[in-house]
C-alpha cells in the first residue's frame, strides 16, 4: 500500500453557473464519493481550503496576499488517499464530483524516505 | 454529520431577502451575486467534510458578515436604500435574523407582485427570489424557454429595481391592496403546477405555492378569510395530487382514482382552515374553490359526491368570475347532478368560447355525456377531437383509451 494526494482545482469556476438546487445536488455527489472512499478504507485525511490566505515569497520573505492563482488553478481541497499503486490511486479518482464542473485531480504519490 | 433539512434553494431565498433589505432593491443583482458567492464557497467546504448540522445559521452568517464588508467597502461607491450608513452593524446585524427574515421574505413577496410587472414576469420572479430556482428550472416549470425567462426575469429586475425600495409590509392600509395581487400571483402558480404536465417539476410549483402562502397565513396581517380560503384550496387539491396518477404515470378520472391515497391530514388541514376563513362576511372565489375542493373532499366517490352542491357552488363562483372555464365546469357539474342530457344542454352554449375550443377538455366532456346517453357515434367523434387536443402526452393517451372503449359498447 502507498499514499497518495488528490489536489482539487477549479471546481468553483463551474459551480458559479449551477442553481441552488444544483449545487446542493453536487455537494450531496462530494459527500457520497468521500464516503465511499472512507468507508472501504482508502481515507486517511482531507481537508477543504478557504480561497484566502497569504503568500510568503523569496529571500525578503515578501508577504501578499491571496489568491494567488487564477481560478482554474486555485487549489480547493486536498485528500490523503491510500490505494495500492497509481493505478488504482487515478481509478478511485476517477468518480470525483468536481471533474463535472471543469475542475482536475492532481494524484500525487507522497514520496517514499 | 448531516443537515437533514438543509435546503438550499429555501437558504438561497432567505439569503436573498436579508440582502435586498440591507443592500436596497436597486442592488439586487449585487445580492444574487452575493448568495451565489456563498453557496459556492459552502460547497467547497462541505464537499469534503459533510455540511455540519447548523448549515443554515452557517450561511446566514456568511451572507451577514459579507453585507458588512461590502457595505464598508461600497458605501461611497454604490447607493444603498436605505442608507445604511447612519445605522450601523447592529441593525445589519437585526436583519438576518429568524423573525426578521420571515417578514423579509413577504416584503419581497409583496415587491415582486407588483402592477408595474405583467404576471408571467411576477410568477418568474417569485420562483427565482422566493424559492430559489434557477433559470432552467423555471423555464421547466412554466414550460417556457429559458431565453423567454431569461428575459422575463432581466426586464423584471430593472423595473423593481427602479422602484428602488421594498414594499413595506408595515402600513396595514396599503399592505391590503397589495395582498389581492400577491394572493391571486400564488393562485395561478399554484394552478400551474396542478393543472401542468404531471411532471415532478410542475407539481413543485404546488408546494411552493403552498409554502408561501402558509407564509401570509402566519402573519397577522396577511392572514385574512380570503388568504385562508385560499391555503384550504391548495391544501384540498394538493392531498388529491397522489391519485391522479396510476403507477405507470397514466391519468386517471376521477372515477378511477384510489380515494385511499389522497392525504387525509392535508384534507383535515384543509377542513380547519375553510373554518377559520369563514370568519367575516366576505365570500370570495377562493371560499368558493375552496369548498368546491372540499365536496369532492368529504365524498367517498364519484356516485356518492354531492353534485347539487357543488353546482350552487359554481353557480356562485360563475357570478363572481364569469369565465369560460367556469362555465365548462359548472355545466360537467350539471351533468353530474342532473343526468347526462342536462349536462349536454348546459355544454352547449360553450362551443363558441374559443378559449375553450383550443384545450381538449370541453369536447372530453361531450364525449362523456354522449356516451351516457347512448350516442356513442357522438361520443367516439368528440373523445377524438379532445385527444388531438390534447397538451402532453398523458392527456392524449387517456382520451384515445376513452375513444376506443366508446367504440366497443
Amino acid at each position: 500500500m502507498a499514499n497518495f494526494l488528490y489536489v482539487f482545482r477549479g471546481g468553483g469556476m463551474g459551480l458559479q453557473k449551477l442553481s441552488p438546487q444544483e449545487m446542493q445536488q453536487q455537494m450531496q455527489k462530494w459527500v457520497g464519493w468521500v464516503n465511499d472512499l472512507r468507508n472501504k478504507g482508502h481515507l486517511k485525511a482531507g481537508d477543504p481550503l478557504e480561497a484566502s490566505g497569504k503568500t510568503v515569497r523569496g529571500r525578503k520573505k515578501a508577504i501578499t496576499d491571496g489568491p494567488y492563482a487564477e481560478a482554474k488553478d486555485l487549489v480547493g481541497g486536498y485528500l490523503l488517499i491510500e490505494a495500492k499503486d497509481i493505478e488504482e490511486a487515478v481509478k478511485l479518482s476517477l468518480d470525483c464530483p468536481g471533474l463535472d464542473v471543469e475542475g482536475t485531480v492532481e494524484v500525487r504519490p507522497i514520496a517514499k524516505m | 454529520m448531516s443537515a437533514p433539512n438543509l435546503d438550499f434553494r429555501r437558504e438561497s431565498a432567505r439569503m436573498t431577502a436579508a440582502l435586498t433589505r440591507v443592500l436596497g432593491f436597486g442592488n439586487l443583482a449585487l445580492a444574487e451575486d452575493v448568495v451565489q458567492d456563498v453557496l459556492v464557497r459552502a460547497l467547497e467546504a462541505w464537499a469534503i467534510s459533510g455540511p455540519p448540522r447548523d448549515a443554515s445559521a452557517w450561511l446566514i452568517a456568511a451572507a451577514r458578515n459579507r453585507a458588512i464588508d461590502l457595505i464598508r467597502r461600497e458605501r461611497t461607491r454604490l447607493r444603498f436604500a436605505p442608507d445604511p450608513a447612519g445605522e450601523g452593524e447592529s441593525t445589519i446585524t437585526a436583519a438576518f435574523t429568524e423573525s426578521e427574515i420571515a417578514d423579509e421574505l413577504l416584503r419581497m413577496m409583496f415587491s415582486v407582485c407588483s402592477p408595474v410587472l405583467p404576471e408571467p414576469a411576477q410568477l418568474a420572479l417569485v420562483l427565482k427570489l422566493l424559492c430559489g430556482f434557477g433559470t432552467r428550472e423555471i423555464a421547466a416549470a412554466l414550460l417556457s424557454s429559458e431565453a423567454a425567462v431569461e428575459k422575463l426575469l432581466n426586464r423584471g429586475k430593472e423595473a423593481l429595481a427602479r422602484s428602488g425600495t421594498l414594499f413595506e409590509v408595515a402600513g396595514r392600509e396599503q399592505l391590503r391592496k397589495r395582498l389581492g395581487a400577491v394572493e391571486h400571483a400564488l393562485y395561478l402558480l399554484f394552478s400551474e403546477g396542478y393543472h401542468g404536465s404531471g411532471e415532478p417539476v410542475q407539481e413543485e410549483l404546488c408546494a411552493e405555492a403552498m409554502r408561501l402562502c402558509g407564509l401570509l397565513a402566519q402573519h397577522p396581517a396577511c392572514a385574512t378569510p380570503r388568504t385562508l380560503a385560499l391555503l384550504a384550496m391548495m391544501c384540498f387539491h394538493a392531498a388529491r395530487l397522489p391519485a391522479r396518477r396510476a403507477p405507470d404515470g397514466a391519468l386517471l378520472l376521477l372515477e378511477q382514482q384510489d380515494r385511499s391515497r389522497w392525504d387525509r391530514a392535508l384534507i383535515a388541514r384543509g377542513f380547519a382552515l375553510l373554518d377559520r376563513s369563514a370568519e367575516g362576511d366576505e365570500l370570495s372565489e377562493y371560499h368558493l374553490e375552496a369548498a368546491i375542493a372540499s365536496v369532492h373532499c368529504a365524498a367517498d366517490s364519484v356516485a356518492g359526491t354531492d353534485w347539487a352542491r357543488i353546482v350552487d357552488l359554481y353557480d356562485l363562483l360563475y357570478g363572481l368570475r364569469p369565465s369560460p372555464v367556469v362555465a365548462l365546469n359548472r355545466a360537467i357539474a350539471i351533468g353530474e347532478a342532473r343526468g347526462a342530457e342536462a349536462g349536454l344542454a348546459a355544454l352547449g352554449p360553450l362551443a363558441d368560447e374559443a378559449k375553450l375550443s383550443v384545450s381538449p377538455f370541453l369536447a372530453g366532456a361531450l364525449g362523456r355525456f354522449q356516451q351516457q346517453a347512448g350516442r356513442t357515434a357522438e361520443a367516439e367523434r368528440a373523445f377524438g377531437e379532445a385527444a388531438g387536443k390534447a397538451r402532453n402526452p398523458a392527456e392524449a393517451k387517456l382520451f384515445r383509451e376513452l375513444q376506443s372503449q366508446s367504440r366497443k359498447k
